[in-house]
């Protein structure tokens, strides 16, 4: 199974012929990933060779989907005309856009979240400033490494990119269902919320780790929404202790604001739920093994 | 960003939201002409990014031009909860209030959309006065595509209950104020007071706004209000070579890639540094996805100039960022600081894993430099930095 993506996937990559798109296309389809096609209007009509593979360009979104059947699209667009972008893939229908573009005014984003809700909900958005997600041997739609780990029965989501890697890499033998990075903006469409519940219905999930950072308050409702709707174990992990009040550390949403936002009222949420929180990435990870030896 | 009082009345008035004159200046001699051009006297205000500077003696009302320069002269300087005053701003006397009201429009993250908030009991910490009186807020939601149309204001307006009298005014504002905060990719705009005065206008008398980093891209004057002046230096040169670097008080540099797993660096060394004399992380420092070698030599550099640093810990996990790059880095890093003649004695460790961390760690190994040590996990790490930094 997996959550989101699956080997049934089919991608499009909207952004794909920039530098960027080019270079994580090329690394998409080396993890197996089904890319059956690009959006470029000003390419349409054309086609990529890349590695062999020849991957035709549309001009939209929705002819795409008409012509492959796509169902998902990753989204490479810089921050000035990535809400265009967004709300094509909303007025396409498309079920999945994964916004990995990092600087994406907010303004921008609240416009695009809002324009999903109001179009009824079809396009499920991750990100954006995200990694993407993966579900090892089946699928990678943004710009997880494919090779730090295998599939496996840990499912996993997270705000932050490197912290998603370095716990794939902890926990690299057991391996992962999926890893879902949800991004560190103050606007984010897919929540940890959105994840742990896709986690809880997915037969091949097992255990959960939840990586949280300041900023906020999505750790303190995901610890609300774990107590009352998730049977599965729970395995946390919170970064910020030591950030200072005020300050944007890295990612746009991570500061810490008068007392809210902090990471100790997060991990004391986590841990009101039942939730088991590491002091370090490793502890979380030996955490995660002592709860799946039983 | 946050911006200073004068910057956000600027803005506001740019948008004709009503404010009072006024105008700033650095030193109190300036302050005569100011207030000469305000027909005499003035309100003296600290500019300062902190609440609470009218109870510090930050704000003071000036009979003359005189008066004003003698006001100029004792609040520039001042040290107001740890920020310094640097400017004033010289603003136009306000005539006789009769009521204060508050009114903003922010971000509001948990419903991923932006709100309102409005009280008929202004001029106090709003945050206060939803704790004690939470029936006198209304609080209401704003679709990011619809905004802030006549009618909605009159919901917000009607939803606090102003007096009916100013309802029009405040409506008015509301709107103005909404486009502040769309047209500047705001995330906070608040008036506080907006006041009714005398003659039964409503004036915005103090205000905060907060701007959006991200949307520099499309907003090109807003670099123009950064406030250089009171930025740390090392900050100011990492902001120069366009790292995003943070200040903190401890004596271990970090450097790593991508900004959770650095703020997992600093707790991770401050967990550590409990066993080595209580040593705590010196900066957050995320040399971000795909760095070259020479983004991590630049960021090496403002590390090892930073005098409270001891021991430097990079840890990096290679997932986009390649870990032999990152050796590299590190390496012409060491050789560009010799070459200029600063001797470098700060020990580093380094650890790499992830994406060509085998190559990266041999690189390391063949350039056997006497202050470089690896340790091959990010825990183990931590401790030697904690231990070197205490030591020193």
């Amino acid at each position: 199974m997996a959550i989101f993506l699956n080997k049934d996937s089919k991608v499009i990559v909207q952004g794909m012929t920039g530098a960027t798109g080019m270079k994580h296309t090329k690394l998409m389809l080396a993890d197996g990933t089904n890319i059956v096609g690009g959006v470029n209007p000003r390419k349409a009509g054309t086609s990529v060779d890349i590695d062999g593979n020849e991957i035709p360009v549309f001009g939209t979104v929705a002819e795409a989907m008409e012509k492959t059947g796509a169902n998902v699209s990753v989204l490479f667009v810089p921050p000035a005309f990535a809400k265009a972008a967004v709300v094509e893939a909303i007025d396409a229908e498309i079920p999945l856009a994964v916004v990995i573009t990092e600087g994406i005014a907010v303004h921008d984003s609240a416009a695009f979240y809002a324009y999903a809700v109001e179009k009824g909900d079809k396009t499920r958005i991750i990100g954006p400033n995200c990694p993407g997600l993966i579900s090892p041997g089946q699928s990678n739609a943004g710009i997880i490494p494919g090779d730090i780990t295998k599939p496996g029965r840990i499912g996993l989501v997270s705000k932050s990119g490197t912290l998603t890697y370095q716990m794939m890499y902890e926990l690299r033998d057991i391996g992962f269902s999926s890893a879902v990075g949800i991004g560190g903006d103050p606007v984010i469409g897919t929540t940890h919320i959105d994840a742990l519940a896709a986690f809880e219905a997915d037969p091949d999930t097992d255990l959960i780790v939840m990586i949280g950072e300041i900023g906020g308050d999505a750790e303190e409702r995901a610890a609300a929404y774990i107590k009352d709707n998730v049977t599965k174990p729970v395995v946390g992990y919170v970064a910020g202790f030591t950030a200072p009040e005020g300050k944007t550390m890295g990612h746009a949403g991570a500061i810490v604001s008068g007392s809210s936002g902090t990471a100790a009222a997060k991990k004391e949420a986590l841990e009101a739920a039942g939730v088991k929180v590491g002091k370090t990435p490793t502890e979380t990870a030996k955490l995660a093994r002592a709860v799946l030896a039983g | 960003m946050d911006l200073f009082e004068y910057q956000a009345r600027d803005l506001f008035a740019k948008h004709d939201v009503p404010v009072l004159a006024g105008e700033v200046i650095d030193t109190p001699e300036a302050a005569r002409a100011a207030t000469e051009r305000l027909g005499g006297k003035s309100v003296v205000k600290a500019q300062v990014k902190v609440g609470g500077r009218g109870k510090a003696g930050g704000v003071k009302l000036a009979a003359t031009p005189d008066e004003a320069v003698a006001r100029a002269t004792d609040i520039l300087g001042m040290d107001i909860k740890g920020h310094t005053v640097h400017k004033v701003m010289i603003a136009e006397t306000a005539p006789e209030i009769v009521e204060e009201y508050y009114v903003s429009f922010l971000l509001d993250r948990a419903n991923r959309t932006f709100l309102s908030i409005a009280s008929v009991e202004g001029g106090m910490d709003i945050e206060e006065v939803a704790a004690t009186r939470p029936e006198a807020v209304a609080k209401t939601p704003i679709d990011a595509n619809e905004g802030v149309t006549p009618a909605k204001a009159r919901e917000i307006v009607e939803a606090a209950n102003f007096p009916a009298e100013v309802a029009d005014k405040v409506a008015d504002v509301l709107v103005t104020l909404w486009k502040t905060f769309v047209a500047e990719d705001a995330l906070l705009v608040e008036v506080n007071p907006l006041a009714k005065v005398a003659s039964g206008d409503v004036i915005a008398l103090d205000g905060k706004v907060s701007l959006d980093e991200n949307a520099e891209f499309r907003q090109p004057e807003h670099e123009a209000l950064q406030d250089k002046a009171s930025a740390n230096p090392l900050e100011a040169a990492a902001k120069e070579k366009n790292l995003n670097y943070v200040k903190l008080d401890g004596e271990v540099g970090i450097i790593g890639n991508g900004a959770g797993l650095v703020m997992s660096t600093l707790d991770v060394v401050a967990y550590a540094g409990e066993a080595h004399g209580g040593v705590k992380p010196a900066n957050f420092l995320d040399i971000g996805g795909g760095a070259s070698a020479a983004v991590m030599a630049n960021g090496l550099e403002i590390i090892l100039g930073d005098p409270d640093v001891k021991s430097v810990f990079v840890n990096v996990f290679g997932g986009i960022t390649a870990c032999d790059e990152v050796a590299n880095g590190i390496v012409q890093a060491l050789q560009l600081l010799a070459d200029r003649g600063e001797e470098v004695t700060k020990p580093l460790v380094v650890r790499l894993d992830g994406n060509n961390a085998e190559l990266g760690r041999k690189i390391l190994s063949d350039a056997n430099h006497p202050l470089v040590q690896r340790v091959d996990t990010m825990d183990g790490a931590a401790d030697k930095a904690a231990e070197l930094a205490a030591a020193k």
